[in-house]
C-alpha cells in the first residue's frame, strides 16, 4: 500500500499544501491552546464568567447566522440565476461591484450605510423632506435587521460566484426536458434545477453560514451593544478581561461547531455530484426574451444595485464629500463636493513619524493580497487535485480545510505570536506571515469554489486525451486547468479581496513600516476631526477603485499552458 | 394538425430560419432532414416552445399557439443527447412527466412499466442514469418522451451517437413503435437512410426553408435541385447544354447524353446540370445506339450486393457508379447509361 | 508556475531582509501612538540606533502581547498601557525598575506605580463631548451632573461605548462607579437605558457615526469620547474654524483619567538604550510633542502645551477616581453586570 501512495502522484500534490497547514495553522493552533489549557502558565479561572452572557452569544450567534444565510440565499440563488442565465448590459460591470463589498473594512461599510440609512442618512432625509416628517421614518442602524442586511451585502457575492457559475454549466436541455414534460417553470426549478444546483448551493450556503457564524465587524458594528457572538465574546474575553482560558474554550465551541456542520453539509450534498457540461464563459447564458424575463432581469438587477452597489456607491460619493462641521445654524449638514480628502492624504501636517502615504499603503496592500492569491491558489489546486485523482474526494481533507473559517481570527493571531514572535530579531518575518496567514483564511473558499468544477470534468476527456499522447501526470495541466479557469478566476478574486479586508489576524503582524489600506482607513477614524473623517473616506474609496480594477485584471487573465490556448 | 406559417429565426445576426412553412397532419411521420447546422433543433424546439420564433406562426388544431409555454403544449421532445435527468433514477425519469400531471400513484407505477415494457427495459427501472449505456439510455429518452402520452412527439436525432449496428436495430423498432402511435410524429435527423425508413413524409431543409417535401422514395428519384441531388450523395453531376428537345440531348464534356426528362421541358439551347444516378450503368452495349460511354477503371470497391467503381471518362471527369460485377483497376471498358437514371435540372444563372 | 512561485518567494525574503537592522530598540505600543519624525531621528542618529515602533492594537492587546511572549521578549519597550489595566501588568511582572531622573518632573498623582516599573508618560480624560449648537438651538441647559442625564429632556441625546469592547466606554463606566458606588452604578444605568441610552461597541461608530457634531452627522448630540477631542475637531476641520463645534462636560466626576504608561520589559538585551528611551520620552521635547500628535496631555509638569491645543479644551477640576487595584479586581464582575443589564 504505502509503496503506491509514493509511487503515486497524488503523494507530492499533497505534501506542499500538508506541510503548508501543519506549519502555518495547526503548529501555531496547538501553540496557543497549549498555552492556554497546558501547565498553569497563566492562573486565570473561569470562576468570573458569566454564563448568562456566554450562553446568549452562543445562541445568539446561531441565530443570526441562520437568518443571515437565509436571507443571503433567497436574494443570492435568483441573482445566480441572473448572472448563470441571463446575458445582458453591464453584467461584468455588476458581477465584479457585487464582490467589491469583501474588500471593506467593516468600519467603512458601517459608514456607507450610515450615508444612506443612518438617522440622518439620505435616505431618511428625502423621505423627512418629501412627507414633511419630523424624525426620520426608518430605523435601521443598530439592530438585528442592520446585521442582518451587512451579512446580505457581504456574502450575496459567494453565492452569486459560486451558484451561478454552476447554473452556467448546467445543461439547459436537462431544464428544457423537463418543460416538454409539462413542467411548470417553477416545478422545473423545485424538481429539476435545485437538485442538480443543490451541492454548490449547500458549498456556497456552508461558506457564508461559517462567514456569518464567525461574523466579528459586523456585529459589533452594525449591531451595537446589544448583541453578542462567540466570536465577539472570544474578542472581550482576550483582549479585555485577558482571559485566555475562557477565549480558548469559546475557540473550542466554534472550532466543534464548524467541524459539525461543515461535516453535516458534505454528508448531506455526498454522492450528488452531478457531471455538470463545461462550459466556456458565456454558453449557456442568452439575452432576456419574454415579458417575465425581462422583468426578472430589470428587478434583479435593481435589487442587487441597490443592496451591493448603493452602499459602495454612498462610499465613493461621501470621499467626494467636503464635511462642514462649522457651528452654523439650520437644518441641513452642509456639504460640498470637494477633492480635499483626496489631496490631504499626501499631506504629512504634523511631520507624523506613521503618516501613511496612499500611495504605500495601495503597494502594501496589493502585494500582500497578490501574495496570498498565489498561494492560497496554488496550494487549493493541488488539494483539489490531489483530492480528485485519488478516486472520490477524501471527506477529511474537505473537513479540514473548513477549519480556517470557523477560527477566531484573535486566536489565530494569538497563536502566530506565540510561534513566530519569539525574539526581537523574529518581528522581521511579520510581513511574510500576512501573505500566509490570509492564504490560509482564504483556502477553504479556494477549495470550495474549485473542487466541484474539477469533479464535474468527465472522465473520458481524460481517456481522449490520454488517448492523444498526453502524458498521466500532465492531464491536470493540459486538460483540466483551462477548463477550470472560471472558477480559479472567481476563486483568485476571493483570496484576494479577503486578504484585503482581513484585520483581525493582520493586526497582530502589522509593521507600521508596511502600512496597509485598511490600518491607514483606521488611523484616520482614530482621531475627531473632520479632515481625518474625510480622508478615511478617501482612502476607502481609492482602495475601492483599485480592487475594481484588479478583479478587472484578475477577470481578464489567460490562463497560459503550453502549445494549448484555451479560449 | 400543426402548420408552421412563415417561420423566421436569427442565430447571431445570421437568418437561419427564412420563412419557413409546412404542416404535419394528424398520425403522420414527419423527417426532416438536413445537413448539421441547417436548424433542424431550432426549428423543434420553436415548435416545443423552447425558442420563439421572431417571426410567423405555429399553429396546432387551427389554434396559433405561438404564445403558450412548452408545458402547457403538451408536446414530447426527446432531446439529441437524451438529456436525462441526472439526479433521478430510470424509473423517475420516466415517471417525471406522468408526476406533473398529478396522475395517481398507482396509475404512474403502472404507466412507466408500460412503458419501460415497451422499450424492454423494466428490469433496470431502479438503476442510476449515469451507468447506461448509450442505447439504454436512448431508450428511457424515449420512454420518458412517450409515457405522458403527448399530443405530438419530436424527435431530435435520437439515433446521434449510437454505433450502426445499434442504429439500424432501434430504427427498425421505431419504425414499429411509431406505426403503432396515432400521433403526429416530427423526426429530425441528418442521416437520410434513417428518415428514409421512418418517415411517410420526408422534409429536405436547406438554406432556412423546406427546399422539397414529399414521399422517402419520390424525394430520392426526383430530387427537386442538383443540391438536394448532392445532398443525397448524388455527385456525378455534369455541366451542359441543350442540343435537341425531343428526345432531350446534352452537349456535356464527356460527349452527347441522352435523357428521358420526364419532368421537365427544355428548350434548345437552354444550360443544365445532369446528375447521373449511380445505378444508371448497364455493361451491354449490344442494341443500344445511344449513351455509350468508354472509361477506364479507377478504382473497385466491395459493397456486399455491388461494387462501387470509380470510373474515369475522357481527360478528368471522374464517376461513381454501383455495378454489380468486379472490374480490375486500369481497365478500359465500354458502358451504357440509361436515359430513365439521368436527372436534369435547369441552371438558374 | 515555478517561476512564480520563485519570484514570490524571492520578493517575500527581500522584504524581509531589508527590514532586518543591525541593532534595533523596538518600542511596543498601541496602535493610537504617534510623534514627530524629527525626534526619533535625531534620538537614531545620535545613539547610531535604529528604533522599530511596533504598533500592537489597543491597551489590552498590548498587555495580552507583553504577557505571552514574557519568557521571549520580542521588544525592549511597552508604551501605552493605561491604569485601567495597569494592576495587571504589576502582577505579571513585566516590567524592570527604572529610577528614571525625569520622573521627579512627573507629578504624584501620576506615579501609580511605586516601584518606578511603569513610568508615567501622559494623561488624557474621558469625557461627555456635546454639540454646541443643538443645546443652543433647542434652549437646553447643559447636563451638570451625571445625575441629570437620566433627566427626561436630555432622552435619546446621549450615544456611549460599550465597556467591553471600548476603552473610552470602560473609563465612562468607571467614572459612573466612582459617582455612585459599585452598589448604586446599576440603578443608574438602569435610569439611562429607560432614558433612551444609545450603546455602540467602539468609538469610531459613537463618534462619527451617531454623534451630531463630528463630519458624519449621526444622531446624538452627547458622545462619551475625549476631553481633547473639541481641539482637535479645530485642527482637523476641513475649513478655518475659530471655536470648536463641541465642548466637553467638566463638572465633578464626569470625566475619568486614563494615565498612560511606558516600562522596560523584562529580559531586554538594550537596557542601557531602553533607559535612553524613557528618559527621551519623559524629555520636554518629547512630552511637548505629544498633545498634537496623540491629543493627550503630556504627564511631565514642565512640559508646555500649545496654546491651539488648549484653546478648545475645557478641563476637568474633579476627575472621577478609582484605585488600580480595585478595577483590576472588579473588572470583568462590574462589566458582567453592566453587560447583563444592558444587553437585554
Amino acid at each position: 500500500m504505502k509503496k503506491t501512495v509514493f509511487r503515486d502522484q497524488h503523494f507530492l500534490f499533497w505534501i506542499i499544501p500538508i506541510l503548508f497547514l501543519l506549519g502555518f495553522y495547526f503548529f501555531p493552533m496547538a501553540s496557543i491552546f497549549w498555552r492556554t489549557f497546558g501547565t498553569g502558565t497563566n492562573a486565570l479561572t473561569t470562576n468570573q464568567v458569566n454564563w448568562t452572557i456566554t450562553g446568549k452569544a452562543i445562541g445568539f450567534t446561531f441565530y443570526q447566522a441562520l437568518l443571515s444565510t437565509f436571507y443571503t440565499l433567497l436574494i443570492g440563488i435568483p441573482a445566480s440565476l441572473l448572472f448563470g442565465r441571463f446575458s445582458f448590459r453591464g453584467k461584468n460591470i455588476l458581477r465584479i461591484l457585487s464582490t467589491l463589498p469583501f474588500i471593506f473594512p467593516t468600519v467603512v461599510v458601517a459608514a456607507g450605510f450610515n450615508a444612506l440609512i443612518g438617522p440622518n442618512g439620505w435616505l431618511n432625509l428625502l423621505l423627512m423632506d418629501m412627507f414633511q416628517l419630523s424624525t426620520p421614518p426608518i430605523h435601521l442602524l443598530n439592530s438585528i435587521t442592520a446585521i442582518l442586511i451587512a451579512h446580505v451585502f457581504y456574502n450575496t457575492s459567494i453565492v452569486i460566484r459560486v451558484v451561478g457559475t454552476a447554473w452556467e454549466q448546467l445543461d439547459r436541455k436537462i431544464e428544457n426536458a423537463a418543460r416538454m414534460l409539462g413542467a411548470s417553470p417553477w416545478n422545473v426549478f423545485r424538481k429539476i434545477t435545485f437538485p442538480l444546483l443543490f451541492p454548490s448551493i449547500s458549498s456556497a450556503a456552508i461558506l457564508v453560514f461559517l462567514f456569518d457564524f464567525t461574523s466579528f465587524g459586523v456585529i459589533l458594528m452594525m449591531g451595537g451593544a446589544k448583541y453578542t457572538t462567540i466570536e465577539v465574546e472570544i474578542y472581550i474575553q482576550t483582549m479585555q478581561f485577558l482571559n485566555l482560558k475562557m477565549a480558548g474554550i469559546l475557540s473550542f465551541i466554534q472550532l466543534f461547531f464548524t467541524m459539525l456542520l461543515t461535516f453535516i453539509s458534505l454528508q448531506i450534498s455526498q454522492g450528488k455530484q452531478i457531471p455538470i457540461v463545461p462550459v466556456i464563459g458565456g454558453e449557456g447564458s442568452k439575452k432576456p426574451n419574454t415579458l417575465y424575463e425581462k422583468v426578472f432581469v430589470f428587478i434583479m438587477a435593481v435589487v442587487l444595485v441597490i443592496l451591493l452597489v448603493s452602499p459602495t456607491a454612498a462610499l465613493l460619493l461621501k470621499s467626494l464629500l467636503s464635511y462642514s462641521t462649522k457651528d452654523l445654524s439650520g437644518v441641513l449638514p452642509s456639504w460640498r463636493l470637494s477633492s480635499e480628502n483626496y489631496s490631504g492624504l499626501f499631506i504629512n501636517d504634523r511631520q507624523s513619524l506613521f503618516f501613511v502615504p496612499p500611495i504605500t499603503a495601495v503597494k502594501n496592500s496589493m502585494l500582500y493580497a497578490a501574495g496570498s492569491m498565489v498561494i492560497s491558489i496554488m496550494l487549493g489546486t493541488f488539494i483539489v487535485f490531489g483530492n480528485s485523482s485519488a478516486g472520490r474526494s477524501n471527506k477529511w481533507i474537505d473537513l479540514i480545510i473548513m477549519l480556517p473559517l470557523g477560527t477566531s481570527a484573535v486566536t489565530l493571531g494569538l497563536g502566530y505570536l506565540t510561534v513566530f514572535s519569539t525574539s526581537p530579531n523574529s518581528i522581521r518575518w511579520f510581513p511574510v506571515l500576512i501573505p500566509i496567514v490570509h492564504a490560509i483564511i482564504s483556502l477553504p473558499f479556494v477549495i470550495r469554489i474549485i473542487q466541484p468544477a474539477v469533479q464535474s470534468i468527465p472522465e473520458n476527456l481524460h481517456h481522449a486525451a490520454v488517448t492523444l499522447g498526453v502524458p498521466k501526470h500532465k492531464l491536470w495541466r493540459i486538460i483540466d486547468l483551462p477548463l477550470i479557469k472560471g472558477p480559479l478566476i472567481t476563486a483568485a478574486i476571493y483570496a484576494f479581496a479577503i486578504s484585503l479586508g482581513e484585520f483581525g489576524a493582520t493586526s497582530f503582524l502589522a509593521r507600521p513600516e508596511y502600512p496597509t489600506m485598511p490600518l491607514a482607513i483606521y488611523r484616520y477614524l482614530n482621531l475627531p476631526g473632520a479632515e481625518n473623517y474625510g480622508k478615511a473616506m478617501a482612502m476607502a474609496a481609492i482602495l475601492l477603485v483599485i480592487c475594481g480594477i484588479a478583479f478587472i485584471t484578475i477577470e481578464r487573465l489567460q490562463i497560459k499552458n503550453k502549445g494549448l490556448n484555451s479560449k | 394538425m400543426l402548420d408552421l406559417r412563415q417561420i423566421e429565426k436569427e442565430y447571431d445576426g445570421q437568418p437561419l430560419l427564412n420563412g419557413l412553412s409546412f404542416s404535419v397532419g394528424k398520425n403522420e411521420t414527419v423527417c426532416i432532414l438536413g445537413p448539421s447546422g441547417v436548424g433542424k433543433s431550432t426549428l423543434l424546439r420553436i415548435i416545443a416552445g423552447l425558442e420563439q420564433p421572431a417571426d410567423g406562426e405555429v399553429i396546432w388544431n387551427n389554434k396559433d399557439i405561438s404564445d403558450l409555454p412548452p408545458y402547457k403544449r403538451k408536446f414530447g421532445l426527446m432531446f439529441q443527447d437524451y438529456a436525462l435527468f441526472p439526479h433521478l433514477d430510470v424509473f423517475e425519469n420516466v415517471a417525471f412527466g406522468l408526476r406533473m400531471q398529478h396522475i395517481p400513484h398507482i396509475e404512474i407505477e403502472k404507466r412507466v412499466s408500460e412503458a419501460l415494457e415497451m422499450v424492454n427495459l423494466r428490469h433496470i427501472a431502479r438503476r442510476s442514469v449515469t451507468d447506461l449505456s448509450g442505447g439504454e439510455k436512448q431508450r428511457i429518452a424515449f420512454a420518458r418522451a412517450l409515457a405522458p402520452k403527448p399530443k405530438l412527439l419530436m424527435l431530435d436525432e435520437p439515433m446521434g451517437s449510437l454505433d450502426r449496428a445499434l442504429r439500424d436495430q432501434l430504427t427498425r423498432e421505431l419504425h414499429i413503435l411509431l406505426g403503432e402511435m396515432d400521433i403526429p410524429v416530427i423526426y429530425v435527423t441528418h442521416d437520410q437512410e434513417e428518415a428514409f425508413s421512418i418517415a411517410d413524409k420526408l422534409l429536405i431543409l436547406n438554406e432556412g426553408r423546406i427546399v422539397q417535401s414529399g414521399s422517402p422514395q419520390y424525394v430520392y428519384t426526383h430530387p427537386s435541385d442538383p443540391w438536394v441531388a448532392s445532398f443525397f450523395g448524388l455527385n456525378n453531376r455534369l455541366h451542359g447544354k441543350i442540343i435537341s428537345s425531343d428526345p432531350a440531348v446534352v452537349k456535356t464534356d464527356i460527349g452527347e447524353v441522352t435523357i428521358s426528362c420526364v419532368s421537365e421541358r427544355f428548350s434548345h439551347g437552354e444550360l443544365v446540370d445532369v446528375v447521373i444516378l449511380p445505378t444508371a450503368v448497364k455493361m451491354e452495349v449490344e442494341n443500344q445506339s445511344q449513351n455509350i460511354f468508354t472509361g477506364k477503371i479507377v478504382d473497385s470497391l466491395f459493397k456486399g450486393n455491388s461494387f462501387t467503381t470509380q470510373v474515369k471518362i475522357g481527360s478528368d471527369a471522374e464517376f461513381t457508379f454501383e455495378i454489380p460485377e468486379k472490374l480490375s483497376k486500369g481497365d478500359q471498358v465500354t458502358f451504357t447509361i440509361d436515359p430513365d437514371a439521368i436527372l436534369c435540372f435547369g441552371r438558374k444563372d | 508556475m515555478k517561476k512564480t512561485i520563485f519570484i514570490f518567494a524571492a520578493g517575500l525574503l527581500l522584504i524581509a531582509a531589508c527590514s532586518q537592522q543591525p541593532n534595533n530598540l523596538i518600542v511596543m505600543t498601541h496602535d493610537s501612538f504617534a510623534i514627530s519624525e524629527a525626534i526619533i531621528t535625531a534620538f537614531e542618529e545620535e545613539n547610531n540606533i535604529k528604533v522599530v515602533f511596533l504598533p500592537s492594537g489597543d491597551a489590552g492587546s498590548i498587555l495580552n502581547r507583553a504577557i505571552l511572549s514574557k519568557n521571549a521578549p520580542v521588544a525592549d519597550i511597552l508604551y501605552g498601557i493605561d491604569n485601567t489595566y495597569l494592576s495587571r501588568a504589576i502582577d505579571e511582572n513585566l516590567f524592570e525598575v527604572y529610577n528614571a531622573p525625569l520622573l521627579a518632573e512627573i507629578p504624584d498623582e501620576y506615579k501609580l506605580d511605586s516601584k518606578n516599573t511603569a513610568i508615567p508618560i501622559d494623561y488624557g480624560d474621558v469625557c461627555i463631548n456635546y454639540q454646541k449648537r443643538f443645546f443652543r438651538e433647542n434652549n437646553l441647559d447643559l447636563p451638570t451632573s451625571l445625575k441629570d442625564l437620566t433627566d427626561p429632556k436630555y432622552a435619546n441625546l446621549l450615544v456611549v461605548e460599550n465597556p467591553a469592547t471600548s476603552s473610552p466606554g470602560l473609563a465612562f463606566l468607571l467614572a459612573t462607579i466612582a459617582e455612585f458606588g459599585e452598589d448604586g452604578y446599576l440603578e443608574y444605568w438602569n435610569d439611562l437605558k429607560e432614558n433612551g441610552i444609545v450603546v455602540v461597541n467602539d468609538w469610531e461608530t459613537a463618534y462619527y457615526t451617531n454623534f451630531s457634531g463630528s463630519a458624519g452627522k449621526g444622531a446624538q448630540p452627547m458622545v462619551v469620547s475625549y476631553g481633547t477631542s473639541p481641539a482637535a475637531e479645530v485642527i482637523f476641520s476641513e475649513e478655518e474654524l475659530v471655536e470648536s463645534p463641541t465642548a466637553s462636560l467638566v463638572e465633578k466626576n464626569m470625566c475619568f483619567r486614563q494615565i498612560e504608561f511606558a516600562g522596560i520589559l523584562k529580559g531586554t538585551k538594550n537596557r542601557i538604550l531602553a533607559e535612553k528611551f524613557i528618559d527621551l520620552m519623559l524629555s520636554a521635547e518629547f512630552q511637548e510633542d505629544i498633545p498634537l500628535n496623540m491629543f493627550v496631555f503630556p504627564a511631565n509638569r514642565n512640559a508646555v502645551i500649545p496654546q491651539e491645543f488648549l484653546d478648545n479644551i475645557q478641563l476637568p477640576e474633579v476627575p472621577a477616581v478609582l484605585e488600580t487595584d480595585k478595577i483590576a479586581e472588579m473588572r470583568e464582575t462590574w462589566i458582567g453586570s453592566w453587560r447583563e443589564l444592558m444587553l437585554q
